[in-house]
């Protein structure tokens, strides 16, 4: 018994291990290149690991269970009569729930420290005067930060292209250019069907939704050129539907602003 | 050999023609209506997975280079509802619930027969009218969701033919829910409590609680999209007004439980399975029937995490974020006992049982990812990703069809008093089981990294993981093929199984194989412990 025991402990522990490996040696992500990143691949860490340890546990125990309890060619007769158990029951009842609350409770946190949980129909008030319903897209400002100094742009997306429209520089531009560590905030819709707004490496994905504009926060830490690609089926050239994003220094961007800006027309 | 007491069915029974003509007419025999629901599924998997496979084509090189950009539309939209409502739902609630629930509460038939057939009959019009859609103008283009505004301004005829088709086949999912509900609770034959019952029958009782209630909301939904279409309304056009997220909380209302009621059955069904192969009672029947209960419950209230791109509001993410985690408790629950009844057994390892094996291997992997989705900030990145498509086939194919095979391998003696080859079916197992890994599970490294569904062109980055998943999607064409082969020669000349190759104790099992029309000679049999194996009741068989 005391043997059988030692032997359940090391392959649990065996698991664990394997598992713990597996999640810090084997990264299955994109590069990080905006704030929210690191935080989002915390998350990953942690349910990949708890993901390995029941995963390859069931896959043990069900394989074993095949090899270990199979019918030999000699045996007749029926395996052991036994129909429940009750404080085994109760035990992988309260275990699994406690651990999905954890999640949820940990995962809260995550979405709380990306900014998800502010509300954003008052920042809006004060990037816009008119009162429009803004839907919640990710936010990380405070509402006092949004109004002065964030970069603001309005994008736009069509069948089968995103327009960014630099209300300051008064100019539309179809690759987005931001300065790296600086917050950006845009306000999206679209023209036409529903489009989406996601760039993988910063781990932010939006909708872009006709009729409801849509709002969208994140500060890019790594300069670079990623991609924007479109993720909701909007027609046939839905899988071409991709523009850039270009995360430069500071002085790069001004230089690059400068020479798009446009004086303001008064008519 | 009817001994009925109704005259007026046995009329009928006289008129309804004999042999293998039977499947091809109005029958009103519960037993040959689950075989036309089974092997005209199996018609329409054959279909979907044609177009599944001119997916994979299509996905090998990284440009719009196989099909059309807008055929490819199609194709896509096209294998998701066929899969979904052609194949998956009408077999697992359809041809296993009409064979087998009759026999389970002890019944000579189905409560309302002719309305059994009727929703049978629905089934082939309506798979032929959205087959035939493509040849008209093009098929529905706008994916198997149908989001407005995309559905509103595709070309409309494929689009209301898709609605009009879907409509019907919700119907006939009505009809199957009603009557499935009326069997179990009213013509249980007499002393059978519900507490008694094989599980599938509580699987099924769930399910069609959940097809009930939910099934309608579609229906009314796609009424008023197709007015959006036909007659200029406004319910989800924005250029008039509409509200195109609304149309997204009416259509996964019906679309989540929907999964609930592709999974719940095969979860009923792989309960029949376990404990005869492995010789033992099913472990935990009371939670086992709590955590359906749980399921379909919690089903109805966690809608929203598809839709935690769109436009809702933070609290309504947190809140079906936890609701949507907490399914996996009763599901665990249903995982874990399954473990428990195999340990301890006397396992026959068989087709059967590897496809039952297979099904909780994959399905754990496909619900780990699930509570993953669930979690909001997770979601985020990955949503609309091939992340999610991976995911749900994990679900549905891993799940679902690996459990239906399970149980073809099972029943087919019931069916037809013919075995099955092993050695054909261990193979297609096999097969069927590297396939779908190798198809599969590269996906979710695909969508982490920057590959969207439902597109035709890719970065030549993802090239060489996708050819693997085609790679994987070209063997799970290919186990199809000794299944078939299988099939063909055990009807023809299979070896004779006997009435009880399985010595099983659920009440199917107790008459000959396969069953005469009323399926008892005499009185339905009292099972009172239809899993009573290592007892006294199993030793005198």
């Amino acid at each position: 018994m005391l043997n059988k025991n030692i032997y359940l402990i090391l392959i649990i522990s065996l698991v664990f291990a394997i598992s713990f490996w597996i999640g810090f040696n084997v990264n299955l992500l994109p590069a990080e290149a905006s704030i929210n990143a690191p935080i989002y691949d915390e998350l990953f860490k942690i349910l990949f690991i708890i993901g390995l340890i029941i995963f390859i546990g069931m896959t043990i125990a069900v394989i074993y269970s095949l090899f270990k309890f199979r019918k030999r060619n000699d045996q007749i007769g029926d395996g052991i009569a036994l129909e429940g158990n009750l404080s085994l029951e109760i035990v992988w009842t309260i275990i699994p729930s406690i651990i999905v609350l954890l999640i949820g409770l940990y995962s809260y946190n995550i979405y709380d420290r990306m900014g998800g949980m502010k509300e954003l129909n008052h920042n809006h008030e004060m990037m816009s005067s008119n009162s429009e319903k803004i839907w919640a897209g990710i936010s990380q400002t405070s509402d006092n930060e949004i109004a002065i100094n964030n970069l603001s742009i309005e994008v736009s997306a069509m069948q089968f292209a995103f327009l960014f429209n630099y209300p300051k520089g008064n100019f539309i531009s179809g690759e987005l250019h931001v300065p790296v560590d600086q917050k950006v905030s845009m306000k999206m819709e679209s023209k036409d069907v529903i489009h989406a707004f996601w760039v993988p490496e910063f781990r932010i994905k939006q909708d872009i939704i006709p009729g409801q504009p849509t709002i969208l926060n994140f500060t890019p830490t790594k300069v670079g050129k990623y991609p924007i690609i479109c993720a909701e089926l909007c027609g046939p050239y839905h899988g071409g539907m991709r523009a850039s994003i270009i995360v430069e220094e500071e002085s790069d961007y001004n230089e690059w602003f400068n020479k798009n800006k446009k004086p303001e027309v008064n008519l | 050999m009817t001994i009925s007491i109704d005259p007026q069915k046995t009329n009928n029974e006289s008129l309804q023609p004999k042999g293998w003509l039977r499947y091809f007419s109005f029958s009103l025999d519960h037993k040959v209506i689950g075989i036309q629901y089974l092997v005209c599924g199996f018609l329409f998997y054959l279909i979907g997975g044609t177009l599944a496979s001119a997916i994979r084509i299509e996905l090998a090189s990284p440009m719009s280079d196989f099909m059309p950009r807008d055929v490819y539309n199609q194709v896509l939209t096209l294998h998701g509802t066929i899969m979904i409502f052609l194949w998956i739902v009408p077999v697992v609630n359809g041809a296993f619930g009409n064979y087998l629930i009759p026999f389970y509460v002890g019944a000579r038939d189905m409560a309302f027969p002719r309305l059994n057939a009727v929703a049978f009959w629905l089934i082939p019009p309506s798979g032929l009218m959205l087959v035939a859609s493509y040849f008209v103008e093009g098929a529905a283009q706008a994916g198997w969701t149908a989001y407005p505004p995309l559905s509103i301004t595709t070309p409309q005829s494929g689009q209301i033919i898709w609605i009009l088709s879907v409509l019907l086949l919700g119907g006939s999912s009505i009809f199957g829910g009603i009557n499935f509900i009326a069997t179990i609770i009213k013509l249980r034959r007499p002393g059978l409590k519900l507490m008694q019952l094989p599980m599938y029958c509580w699987a099924m009782l769930g399910t069609s609680l959940l097809v009930v209630l939910s099934t309608p909301v579609l229906a009314g939904t796609l009424i008023l999209l197709s007015f959006d279409i036909i007659a200029n309304t406004g319910f989800f056009n924005p250029v008039l007004g509409g509200n195109v997220v609304v149309y997204q909380h009416l259509f996964w209302f019906y679309s989540h439980p929907a999964v609930y009621i592709m999974v719940l059955p095969a979860f009923g069904l792989v309960s029949e399975i376990l404990p005869v192969h492995a010789r033992k009672p099913l472990f935990g029947y009371t939670t086992m029937v709590f955590s359906i209960m749980g399921i379909v419950v919690l089903g109805l209230v966690v809608w929203a995490h598809h839709m935690f791109t769109s436009g809702t509001p933070p609290w309504m993410r947190l809140f079906f974020t936890i609701a949507t985690a907490f399914i996996a408790v009763p599901t665990g629950i249903k995982f874990f006992n399954w473990v428990a009844t195999l340990w301890g057994g006397k396992i026959s390892i068989n087709s059967a049982m590897l496809f039952s094996c297979g099904f909780i291997i994959n399905f754990v992997f496909g619900g780990i990812t699930g509570v993953a989705l669930a979690q909001v900030p997770f979601d985020i990145h990955v949503h609309d990703t091939y992340f999610v498509v991976a995911h749900f086939h994990y679900i549905v194919y891993g799940g679902t069809v690996f459990i239906i095979f399970s149980s073809i391998y099972h029943w087919f003696p019931k069916v037809t008093g013919k075995m099955l080859n092993e050695k054909l079916g261990i193979l297609h197992f096999i097969i069927t089981f590297i396939g779908f890994n190798l198809c599969f599970a590269p996906q979710h490294w695909l969508g982490l990294n920057g590959m969207p569904r439902r597109v035709a062109e890719y970065d030549p980055q993802f090239q060489f993981v996708n050819q693997i998943s085609s790679l994987g999607a070209l063997l799970m064409a290919v186990s199809t093929i000794p299944f078939l082969i299988n099939v063909f020669l055990s009807v023809r000349n299979g070896k004779d199984s006997g009435d009880n190759p399985w010595n099983a104790l659920t009440p199917e099992w107790l008459t000959s194989s396969p069953p005469p029309v009323e399926n008892w000679e005499g009185e339905a049999p009292l099972v009172e412990e239809p899993y009573g194996y290592g007892k006294e009741i199993s030793e005198r068989k």
